[in-house]
């Protein structure tokens, strides 16, 4: 079977749990465990190779050009790893399927075991390094769902929070140091990389690199000081914990560090950080774990410990050691899964798992005895079990290196060996108590016989090494340390009384009266301080979290005027800078001469808008303030000599002003004081920064001899848009798609006014309005009779101008958006002189309708010129008579003008409309006028001025 | 002239007011939207594909020859950024019909098209005051949008968006003024023509130009310290409207690339690494706010509103070294941080429906919790960069891409780091909201809103994700070319002003 199949049965195995579930719980389970079985089979399929000394290999092309593909291959270690991986996971589903309680969700259970199990072989399989961190971060993220499984559980959330911290920071260290790895290698395929021992280790960011490799095996495995998380992952179902803790996940570092091991090890650095991190997590672990009431603690530390000795062996750097590291991941994934199934089955009948609280289990639960007793023994490195074995060599091992390593791992040792025989003594001896949460008995086989056949191996393996695992060991160890021949080693259980045994001897017998003692010893532990590793971590997540919120919150706090500061305030700093940067040589066009009438100009403007500064709290002034400022810009154009600007400017002005005058109404006559002197201060520091910066930009810029393209539009205006008024060409013309986008931001303003003053109505916030209006002071006629009449007369007058105003935009100054704003104000002033209700009365067309047609009749304009061959928007002239006319000019544009005319008389309607509408809603009361002479009396009833009623 | 190449601008401006003409007829709007926003993404599609060839087209409105006349282009880069804001339409639109999120205020639709005119607008303009129109179609449609439905804190939000933006608008004008005066021209690829042959005492001004549009730019693309107006934004405009912005901010993305590498180009003698230099240290910079934003929590839309600013960060230190290979990794994690913030947005509009808040209190648990935690699973491991989603990948390639940049520790430091920030912010979120919940018991299980149509947006989005990572070998070709187009803009400038002769 192909290895990439291997790899991707779990994954598209993990679609079927939610399936089948609905065929039963048995059904799920055995789904489960084929997709397992499936993958282990084609697994097993290549044995022979492996054994042979082959690589198996699948290369798929994914992303060449990041060097990430899909390329996986299959030496003795990743054939271990992905057995284990499998081999074990086949038993913990069949052990889940009976350990599962009816209430727990099984499909999401398998769901995530299946994925979990897919990331796994991912690791172990990949020759990618790319890929085996996606599948190494997939690892962090499925068991993470696995140990939040029962999510009612505060333990469970918390203890998947933190294993995802801890593993995802060393994942994403790991990632900086893959990467720096490929690079030094030249490629991302591990079989490259494993060739490049001496490029990588003489290289400047070898120690980097290492750093973060070794950063992200240790958190994976738990090495100290990163071994907290994995205690607090036991808040999770035994089965998850049964795999993660002695198969798979917190083995990944482990294959990692061995699958790297030809590369990075051999150098002080290496050893000093691997064997002594080993070093201090076994011991430590192993002490620890003898006063773990929890039975999964002290299974827990024991397997960190255990993680400890196999790193330790790892990162002595020699090719025996690393043999013996090999044997021991063996033995240690049989006996671990074992126990952790063990302690499932207590905690499942028992319903506790506290050891202070069990003993004498031996006859409530005779088959669970034996099977926790072999497995607890073999953890202890008893003989005849395996874990005698590698225990020996590693003792050996620790021996021949220093006295240092032969004293802490004879501690380590006693201290395996007094917790493994609690495990035992503790919950299965002593006398039988009555006082059990429920009352404990064997369950049934499917539940130990996953168990009971781990523990035959143990026995096994321990009893025939070399016929069960001989092979096997040669095999990996030769793809770990990548060489042909392996020193000399024998797997027996046998060698005669050397060093080993003696420190064995010494350890057993120490363990045993440590156990003795384990009363007064335990209260001596409880009593001493000890740091707490959830403590800490929660209260550093925590002041962390706390930290970035109130940084956030100051950062962000809302205020728009801060906001506008910093804008304001980087923008001069950062366009200044750039100016700065670089040489700089004033233009030479000559000043202009200063006329009174310039002097009156900008007198007129710098004056109103300092006056703004002081005087912004009084909106109605402000706004007058503004408007003295539009009009004199008005001039100023109309001065400059464009007279299309001015009148452009001067008709938008208007408009604005009264728009601006209507919804004043609905604010508070004056803005709330809310600056402070010093922040006034800051703000006047950077507007003045602001505009002096943008003063002197726009003289450097002027006194530029102007080198542009303007003289193409002045020549080809009336040869190529048929119109004298450059201005008017260059809009509906030269550059009508510009005038296009500007309408519909015209009609979109329309529209969305429409839309906010709809939505406000229906909230709180039209109730407010209506509280408000009631306090406003109100003139005493709404609709003067002088207003009302003249405004009736303006508007036919107001129409024809518009009209005008038109027709000449394209050889003198006007057009379609002049023309829209002049009609506009004409119709505006009608709702002003007789409301809302009235003028709505007389309205045939919708504002909304006008906005749409005017757009498309631009549109349409633009699309016709499709049917002469021509681009969008391309315009066309002719001279027409029609009699008695004479002879006029007839461009396409006119037709687009149309659009915009229709566009801008519809948006500023529509506008208009409805703030009228919040008028009406804030004051409903008021009476409406019917006829347009119709006068208010003092009494709030109509009165016609006409009809004499 | 094929006339083709414009129909995403011209389609959108007919069918926007036409769909206000149908006001009021809600079934025949969203036919006529959905059929729109469907047809859009095939046109754009075949666009790309006709770009993919390396083919640039131009069109010239009003027949009026470059520089005088309006063009809009299309290259590699802009059908490229076409088709993905086609794509995230359909999607959010999609799903804002199936949660009936169209129907809670006026114009949704017509709006709704004329942002994508103003999006397909900008994308494609070869001018850069023509660009400035589309800024202002654009904000203004977006503004509409954003305000939709009203309530307080939306309207609230909604004034700070639109007076931020006319800030930057008002910038946009004055370095148009710089640009016209110093260039003489505003069409773009004449700039670059011009840019070359400008005298070097002209190198101060031509810095300020630059400087002032990176300004202008970086307001859109919510770089620091320019990113003010983003977060309240996202967090209380409408969900579906929170995650078709994740396009709003990748225009300002877009229109760097586009004019730092045509006009202001790194080979560029007056302006030497000037833009590079001060964009690094403002992207670092917003990643590190982003993420921390994330972390500090509040409500799950404002963590994904900081995502968004964080992934902001990201893409811009991808953008900032100006080479090819930094392009590509930047195109790419682009395309991804549009999709995954635009499926964030909706799922988690997904799960306020169903809890009433998407503030991290604890509440029961929602209807159909084991559904929408996957999607917000999967949208999260896209949005912080996990595999085996996109963002990993993309991820993989900003480091791989700046492993040799004078920054490089900077930028490693940072992309790792703040992931795991990430990371945690979001494992935080999403355990109170989907985990804790179950603490709580539940009065009565309330019952879940309708969920078909509104699944296919979210799903479809989730989908692409999915597929850009599976064909991350082919799309990247496509992204190499791109950037390849990029930084040899005689071909560009050719097409553009090659009619003149």
């Amino acid at each position: 079977m192909s290895l990439a199949l291997i790899a991707a049965l779990p994954f598209l195995g993990a679609l079927l749990p939610g399936l089948m579930l609905r065929a039963g719980r048995n059904a799920c389970a055995t789904a489960t465990g084929a997709v397992t079985l499936l993958a282990l089979l084609g697994l097993l399929s290549h044995l022979p190779a492996v054994l042979r000394g082959e690589v198996v290999q699948a290369r798929f092309e994914w992303l060449p050009m990041l060097g990430l593909n899909a390329n996986f291959f299959l030496d003795g270690l990743g054939f271990m790893f992905a057995g284990l991986i499998l081999g074990i996971g086949l038993l913990i589903i069949i052990y889940a399927r009976f350990y599962l309680y009816k209430s727990d969700p099984m499909d999401q259970f398998y769901t995530y075991l299946l994925l979990f199990q897919g990331a796994m072989v991912g690791i172990v399989l990949s020759d990618n390094i790319l890929l085996l961190l996606i599948f190494w971060e997939l690892t962090s993220l499925s068991s993470f769902l696995l140990i939040g499984y029962w999510k009612h559980l505060p333990e469970g959330r918390q203890g998947a929070r933190m294993a995802l911290t801890v593993t995802g920071m060393g994942g994403l260290a790991l990632i900086g140091g893959m990467l720096i790895l490929g690079n030094i290698a030249g490629s991302y395929d591990l079989t490259v990389i494993l060739e490049n021992r001496e490029a990588i280790q003489q290289s400047d960011l070898y120690v980097p690199a290492l750093l973060l490799i070794l950063l992200g095996a240790f958190t994976k495995s738990a090495q100290f000081p990163f071994h907290f998380w994995l205690p607090h992952a036991m808040a999770a179902p035994t089965p998850v914990s049964a795999y993660l803790h002695s198969a798979t996940m917190v083995k990944a570092g482990l294959f990692l560090m061995a699958r790297l091991w030809p590369v990075l090890s051999g150098t002080d650095l290496w050893f000093y950080l691997v064997a002594g991190a080993g070093l201090i997590t076994m011991t430590l672990g192993a002490v620890i774990a003898l006063f773990k009431d929890d039975l999964k603690g002290l299974l827990a530390f024991s397997t960190v410990s255990h993680l400890g000795l196999i790193t330790m062996l790892l990162g002595m750097g020699t090719e025996i050691a690393a043999v013996v590291a090999v044997f021991h991941i063996i033995n240690h994934a049989t006996f671990k899964a074992a126990l952790f199934m063990t302690a499932g089955i207590v905690d499942h009948e028992a319903k506790t798992r506290d050891i202070k609280r069990l003993g004498g289990l031996r006859f409530l639960m005779p088959v669970t005895f034996v099977i926790g007793t072999i497995a607890a023994f073999s953890m202890a490195g008893l003989p005849p079990f395996n874990g005698f074995l590698s225990k020996e060599m590693m003792l050996h091992e620790a021996a021949h290196t220093s006295t240092l390593f032969m004293v802490m791992a004879t501690i380590a040792a006693t201290f395996s060996v007094a917790y493994s025989l609690r495990f035992v003594f503790h919950v299965f001896f002593g006398p039988k108590r009555d006082d059990y949460p429920a009352k404990p008995h064997d369950p049934g086989f499917g539940m130990w016989a996953a168990p009971a056949l781990l523990v035959v191996l143990v026995v096994l393996i321990g009893l025939f090494p070399k016929t069960m695992v001989g092979s096997l060991v040669a095999t990996v160890s030769k793809a770990v340390t990548q060489t042909d021949e392996l020193p000399y080693y024998s797997l027996a259980l046998w060698h005669g009384v050397n060093a080993a045994l003696i420190m064995s001897i010494i350890a057993v017998a120490t363990g045993a009266v440590l156990l003795l003692l384990h009363k007064g010893l335990d209260r001596a532990w409880i009593a001493a301080p000890r740091p707490e590793a959830k403590e800490i971590f929660d209260a550093l997540i925590g002041a962390i979290t706390r930290f970035f919120s109130w940084f956030t919150d100051l950062l962000h706090d809302g205020a728009m005027s801060r906001y506008l500061a910093i804008f304001t305030a980087a923008c001069v700093v950062i366009v200044a800078g750039a100016f700065f940067s670089a040489d700089y040589l004033q233009g030479t066009r000559p000043m202009l001469p200063i006329t009174n009438a310039s002097i009156i100009g900008f007198v007129l403007i710098m004056v109103p808008t300092i006056a703004l500064a002081f005087l912004h709290r009084n909106r109605y002034l402000s706004l007058v303030l503004m408007g003295v400022v539009g009009l004199i810009l008005s001039v100023g154009f109309a001065y400059l000599s464009a007279p299309d600007l001015a009148l452009t400017q001067l008709s938008v002005e208007v408009v604005t002003v009264i728009l601006l005058l209507l919804a004043l109404y609905f604010l508070p006559k004056e803005t709330p004081k809310e600056s402070s002197p010093a922040r006034r201060t800051r703000d006047a520091v950077i507007g003045a920064g602001a505009g002096l910066g943008i003063g002197a930009l726009m003289y450097a810029l002027l006194r530029r001899e102007p080198d542009n393209i303007g003289w193409y539009f002045l020549e080809n205006s009336y040869t190529g848009g048929g119109g004298n008024n450059v201005v008017n060409v260059i809009l509906v013309d030269f550059r009508g798609f510009d005038t296009f986008g500007e309408i519909i931001v015209l009609g979109i303003a329309g529209i969305s006014i429409f839309a906010m003053v709809a939505a406000l109505m229906r909230s709180a916030g039209g109730k407010r309005l209506r509280e408000m209006a009631k306090d406003q002071v109100k003139i005493g006629d709404r609709h003067p009779l002088m207003m009302v009449v003249a405004t009736r007369a303006v508007l036919p007058i107001a129409i024809v101008v518009g009209a005008f105003i038109f027709l000449r935009g394209h050889s003198e100054p006007g057009g379609g958006f002049i023309a829209g704003l002049v009609v506009a104000v004409a119709v505006l002033m009608q709702y002003m002189a007789s409301g809302l209700e009235w003028a709505q009365a007389r309205q045939r067309v919708a504002y909304h309708g006008m906005i749409a047609v005017g757009i498309l009749t631009a549109a349409a304009t633009g699309i016709a010129s499709w049917f002469f061959g021509y681009p969008f928007l391309k315009s066309t002239f002719g001279y027409v008579t029609i009699p008695p006319l004479s002879k006029f000019e007839l461009a396409s544009a006119m037709a687009f003008d149309v659009g915009v005319f229709l566009t801008v008389l519809g948006a500023v309607m529509l506008a208009l409309a409805e703030l009228s509408r919040m008028g009406v809603a804030a004051d409903p009361d008021q009476p409406v006028n019917t006829d347009p002479m119709d006068i208010v009396t003092d009494g709030g009833a109509i009165r016609s001025a006409t009809k004499d009623s | 002239m094929t006339h083709f190449m414009v129909l995403p601008l011209i389609i959108t401006a007919v069918m926007a007011p036409t769909l206000l003409l149908v006001r009021g007829q809600l079934v025949i709007q969203r036919t006529l939207s959905v059929a729109t926003t469907a047809l859009l993404v095939v046109i754009c599609a075949m666009l790309m594909a006709q770009a993919a060839t390396g083919e640039v087209t131009v069109y010239k409105m009003g027949n009026w020859d470059a520089p005088f006349g309006i063009v809009m282009v299309m290259d590699r880069l802009s059908a490229l950024m076409i088709t993905l804001t086609a794509l995230l339409a359909l999607g959010v639109l999609i799903y804002s019909i199936g949660t009936k999120w169209d129907e809670r205020g006026a114009h949704f639709h017509p709006l709704y098209q004329f942002q994508l005119f103003g999006l397909f607008g900008a994308m494609m303009t070869g001018d850069i005051f023509n660009l400035f129109v589309f800024f202002e179609v654009l904000l203004i449609a977006s503004y509409g949008l954003m305000v939709h439905g009203g309530g307080r804190l939306r309207t609230r939000a909604g004034v700070q968006y639109i007076i931020y933006n006319l800030a930057g608008s008002t910038l946009f004008v004055f370095s148009l003024a710089t640009i016209y005066a110093v260039f003489g021209t505003l069409n773009m690829a004449d700039m670059a023509a011009k840019a070359a042959t400008l005298p070097p005492e002209d190198a101060a001004l031509v810095r300020t130009a630059g400087a002032m549009v990176l300004l202008v730019f970086a307001v859109k693309g919510a770089l620091l310290p320019l990113h003010f107006w983003l977060p309240n934004t996202y967090t209380h405009a409408p969900a579906p409207v929170a995650a078709l912005f994740a396009i709003m901010t990748k225009v300002g993305a877009y229109a760097i690339l586009r004019v730092f590498t045509l006009i202001f180009g790194p080979s560029l003698a007056l302006t030497g690494t000037l833009f590079s230099d001060l964009l690094m240290p403002a992207a670092l910079i917003t990643t590190v706010i982003g993420m921390v934003g994330v972390m500090a929590g509040g409500s799950l839309a404002r963590v994904a509103s900081f995502a968004a600013v964080g992934s902001m960060g990201t893409l811009f230190i991808a953008i900032a070294p100006f080479t090819e290979g930094a392009t590509v990794a930047a195109l790419y994690y682009l395309i991804h941080s549009t999709l995954a913030a635009g499926a964030l947005f909706l799922v988690i509009d997904m799960v306020q429906a169903r809890r009433g808040t998407c503030a991290l209190d604890l509440r029961a648990p929602i209807a159909q919790s084991g559904l929408v935690a996957a999607l917000f699973f999967a949208a999260a491991i896209a949005t912080t960069g996990l595999p085996p989603l996109s963002g990993f990948i993309g991820k993989l390639f900003v480091l791989d891409a700046l492993r040799d940049h004078a920054l490089a520790v900077w930028v490693w430091g940072v992309v790792l780091v703040t992931s795991l920030v990430a990371v945690v912010g979001f494992s935080q979120a999403g355990s109170i909201v989907f985990w804790k919940a179950h603490a709580v018991k539940a009065d009565s299980t309330p019952a879940a809103p309708a969920t078909g149509v509104a699944l296919a947006g979210v799903g479809g989005l989730l989908a692409l994700i999915v597929l850009m990572t599976i064909v991350a070998g082919p799309l990247t070709d496509y992204l190499t070319d791109t950037a390849a187009q990029l930084y040899a803009p005689e071909g560009y400038i050719g097409a553009v002003l090659g009619a003149e002769e």
